[in-house]
């Protein structure tokens, strides 16, 4: 088959860094091409220059087999070369129509015609498949529908080739099941896909296929048949994974540590309860949106909330995180970079910032006794810097998560809540993270994980408790986790019922 | 290789971030220098002597509001608190009558008691109201302003008792081994300051502040006395400008303290604080609060631009002392 796009030893630096060497890859009408790699594989740089939106250093560009070069990212879309961002760039104030036709508006008699672009959209929304009004605010969306119009505005273009970076990043696993859908479509029609992520799974169910980077090099391409998620992992990563979870430690005793009873927190949840026990890893799942980081930050003090708290059988209630530290209770937080980590500031002030009371003598700071413990912690916990004075915005994330927990444990908490411990972290971090929060168990203190990746919660907690709108949907005990299990819990519905409910309904 | 050049890339940041500590003390000297040049009465040390200590009010309140804006906050009422403070305790000096050291001390009382409880009136509702800092001190400012336009009926309030004139007229004019007394409060101050943000606990929980609120809160950090605390060290810091102040002229009046705000918040950019919170420099502030008597006492000593338009020169050079930041801030 021919190639619609074909990139051909295409290099890339960044000054004297060399971030892509000598990457080719051919896209071919109607087929989804993944490309997978860990972060800073190079994937998101390769995607940029497939789109126009940088220039390689070497290499070339072909377009139907004729040699390109795209002066910009316009250029590339005029070719029929769309990227669809990973964020969400929309203007939040603005209609659905009034994005999807931002900066083309169809005008008439100088005017804009919001007939006309209403129509158009609800044309193309009805083609992807969801009925998303128009006319409404797009900041009144779900995060789900504004990737849709995200989506929607890139192929209002004419295209050939539709790139999509991390695209399920934010969606729970129905949206990206419909997403998927649209992928399908979009293939069926006899468009190229590119397809960049590193969830390995939804690789397996979408591509026809794979492309694996590591360190900006090519590893391989090979057809999707036969390739496991595991193998994947393994060709991205350079070495066997299927030892990514560790054993889970027997740890978990019947001693209650902490009761929740009745927990609501106004407008997220409801009417929760629930025991954690010394020494055990409880998992929280559910979607996104059901209620879990609310929760969690209820019962620390984080947000107002009502309900009754027992910690080693007495009622306890926390007014803010600083109650909680010193009861034992630590939470860290999911948005590492906005609530996790001072980014501006250096390692040394963000390791000790919350058990700043364990480095004063008299009424101040010990910089000498800081600086012990930031070795410590760099030891530890294996956070790789090239130097000690780097800001914390400078780590890559899975050593930023490394530095949140260092942290978090210089409190030395009985409770540890850990909110999407991986997310962002790269495949080889998360394994050392998996191990740091078993060896926690292991010590005997209690571990909360909350997770939207299944796999993370089956391969490391004793038991699961799901959530769905804002309220306990049940909970699964060690022997009987599944995906199966938690996807009924969370949805209502079974797994292989749910793709089918999912297109009918988004 | 790639190790190296990140590596040379890391040292260039490094010295960046130098640079920006550094350049109130450059620009110092380069003034320095540029002033010798134009006059050679610049340089005796009766006139940087006087310039120094004309700047002590400035630098006072500037290393307040070095807390204040290190913690992500902004007060612009301190010139009008200045001639509050100044104006209740001279009236507070002349219904006292008594001319001896305790009503003095009593006046100086009521002048820190006073300009703390402004401050803290500034916190509290910048903290529970949660309103933006800006609103609430533009709102104070006028506040302040009035009330002591109202106590002086629209005149002046003067200390009328000669006897305490004398008695606390050194605190401005006088010195001890040739250094005046308002240099020695602002060293001791900008020394205090410096102890308190750089090595407290206090002082960390007002950078991490400034840097990220959620990350502060979710870190433990009690924001609320933190944010509150900043306001009061800044009312304090007037007060004590206020002691420094009240004896140059025995007299406050509707104009006192004017744009001493725009002065402040001048000098605290220069010395490289952070307008947006995270970083806080003290001893930029003191350098800055002097950097801006000395363009003011370069201009009336060269006659280059009338001394009238010294406002609007430093009007201008806070604008250009961001753009150096902001250029700074892009270059790392």
């Amino acid at each position: 088959m021919d190639s619609v796009l074909r990139a051909e030893n295409i290099s890339k630096s960044f000054g004297p860094i060399e971030v892509l060497s000598g990457i080719s890859l051919d896209l071919r009408p109607g087929e989804v091409h993944a490309v997978i790699g860990e972060n800073g594989a190079g994937k998101s740089t390769l995607m940029r220059i497939l789109s126009g939106h940088i220039p390689p250093t070497k290499g070339s560009l072909h377009l139907n087999g004729q040699p390109i070069t795209f002066s910009g990212p316009v250029d590339a879309e005029s070719h029929g070369i769309v990227l669809v961002h990973q964020e969400i760039l929309l203007a939040s104030d603005l209609t659905v129509a009034q994005n999807l036709f931002l900066g083309r508006e169809i005008r008439r008699f100088g005017f804009v015609d919001d007939k006309a672009m209403r129509e158009k959209t609800r044309a193309i929304l009805t083609e992807l498949g969801t009925h998303i009004d128009p006319d409404r605010q797009v900041s009144r969306l779900s995060i789900a529908d504004r990737q849709l119009v995200q989506i929607a505005r890139a192929l209002l273009v004419p295209h050939k080739v539709v790139a999509f970076d991390e695209p399920t990043a934010v969606l729970t696993p129905i949206e990206a099941e419909s997403l998927f859908e649209i992928i399908r479509k979009l293939r069926s029609q006899g468009v190229a896909v590119l397809y960049i992520s590193h969830r390995l799974n939804e690789v397996k169910a979408v591509a026809d296929r794979v492309t694996v980077l590591r360190d900006g090099r090519h590893i391989t391409t090979q057809g999707i048949e036969g390739l496991e998620p595991l193998e994947m992992a393994r060709l991205m990563v350079g070495r066997d994974m299927s030892k990514l979870y560790p054993e889970k430690p027997a740890t978990a005793s019947d001693q209650t540590l902490l009761t929740v009873r009745d927990m609501a927190v106004p407008g997220f949840v409801e009417n929760v309860s629930f025991a954690l026990r010394r020494g055990e890893i409880l998992g929280f799942g559910g979607l996104i949106g059901a209620g879990r980081t609310e929760l969690f930050e209820g019962i620390v003090g984080l947000r107002p909330s009502h309900g009754t708290i027992a910690l080693d059988g007495k009622d306890v209630h926390f007014r803010d995180a600083r109650e909680a530290m010193a009861a034992g209770i630590v939470y860290l937080s999911e948005d590492r970079k906005g609530k996790g980590l001072l980014l501006q500031q250096n390692l040394r002030i963000n390791l000790s910032l919350a058990a700043l009371d364990k480095f004063t003598k008299g009424s101040f700071i010990d910089g000498g006794a800081e600086e012990i413990a930031l070795d410590r912690a760099i030891k530890d916990f294996d956070i790789r810097t090239r130097r000690r004075d780097l800001l914390a915005g400078q780590l890559s994330g899975g050593n930023q998560q490394k530095l949140l927990l260092a942290k978090m444990m210089l409190l030395e908490p009985r409770i540890v809540i850990i909110d999407e411990p991986t997310r962002g972290v790269d495949i080889g971090t998360k394994e050392q993270i998996y191990r740091f929060i078993a060896s926690l168990a292991a010590e005997g203190r209690a571990v909360v994980v909350i997770s939207s990746e299944m796999q993370e919660l089956i391969g490391l907690c004793h038991r699961v408790v799901v959530m769905r709108n804002g309220r306990v949907a049940g909970e699964v005990a060690q022997a009987d986790l599944s995906e199966d299990s938690i996807v009924y819990l969370a949805t209502g519905v079974h797994e292989e019922r749910a793709a089918e409910i999912a297109a009918g309904h988004a | 290789m790639t190790e190296t050049v990140l590596r040379t890339g890391a040292e260039k940041r490094r010295f960046n971030v130098d640079m920006r500590a550094l350049s109130p003390f450059i620009a110092l000297i380069v003034l320095v220098i540029a002033g010798a040049l134009i006059n050679p009465d610049f340089l005796t040390a009766s006139n940087l002597l006087n310039v120094v200590t004309r700047s002590a009010f400035i630098a006072i309140i500037a290393v307040g509001a070095t807390f204040v804006i290190a913690g992500g906050g902004l007060d612009l009422s301190v010139g009008s608190m200045a001639a509050l403070t100044a104006g209740v305790m001279i009236l507070t000096l002349n219904n006292m009558g008594t001319g001896d050291m305790g009503t003095l001390a009593l006046g100086m009382l009521v002048a820190i008691g006073l300009s703390a409880a402004c401050g803290l009136a500034n916190g509290l509702i910048v903290t529970f109201g949660r309103i933006e800092p800006f609103i609430v001190t533009l709102g104070t400012m006028g506040i302040f302003r009035s009330l002591v336009i109202w106590l002086a009926a629209g005149g002046t309030i003067t200390m009328r008792n000669f006897e305490l004139r004398e008695l606390y007229r050194p605190v401005y004019f006088g010195s001890v081994f040739g250094v005046p007394y308002p240099i020695i409060a602002f060293m001791v101050v900008a020394a205090v300051g410096a102890l308190i943000l750089y090595r407290t606990s206090f002082g960390r929980h007002v950078v991490a502040l400034g840097s990220n609120e959620d990350v502060a809160r979710y870190s433990g950090v009690p924001i609320w006395r933190v944010r509150t605390l900043t306001y009061i060290i800044q009312g304090v810091c007037v007060g004590i400008a206020v002691l420094v102040y009240v004896p140059r002229l025995g007299s406050a009046t509707p104009t006192t303290g004017l744009l001493w705000e725009l002065q402040a918040i001048t000098a605290v950019v220069i010395g490289g604080t952070a307008l947006k919170g995270g970083i806080g420099r003290i001893w930029g502030t003191v350098v800055g609060a002097v950097i801006l008597e000395l363009v003011a006492n370069i201009m009336v000593l060269s006659n280059f631009v009338s001394e009238f338009l010294v406002g609007a020169v430093q009007g201008a050079i806070i604008i250009i002392a961001m753009l150096v930041q902001r250029s700074v801030h892009r270059g790392r």
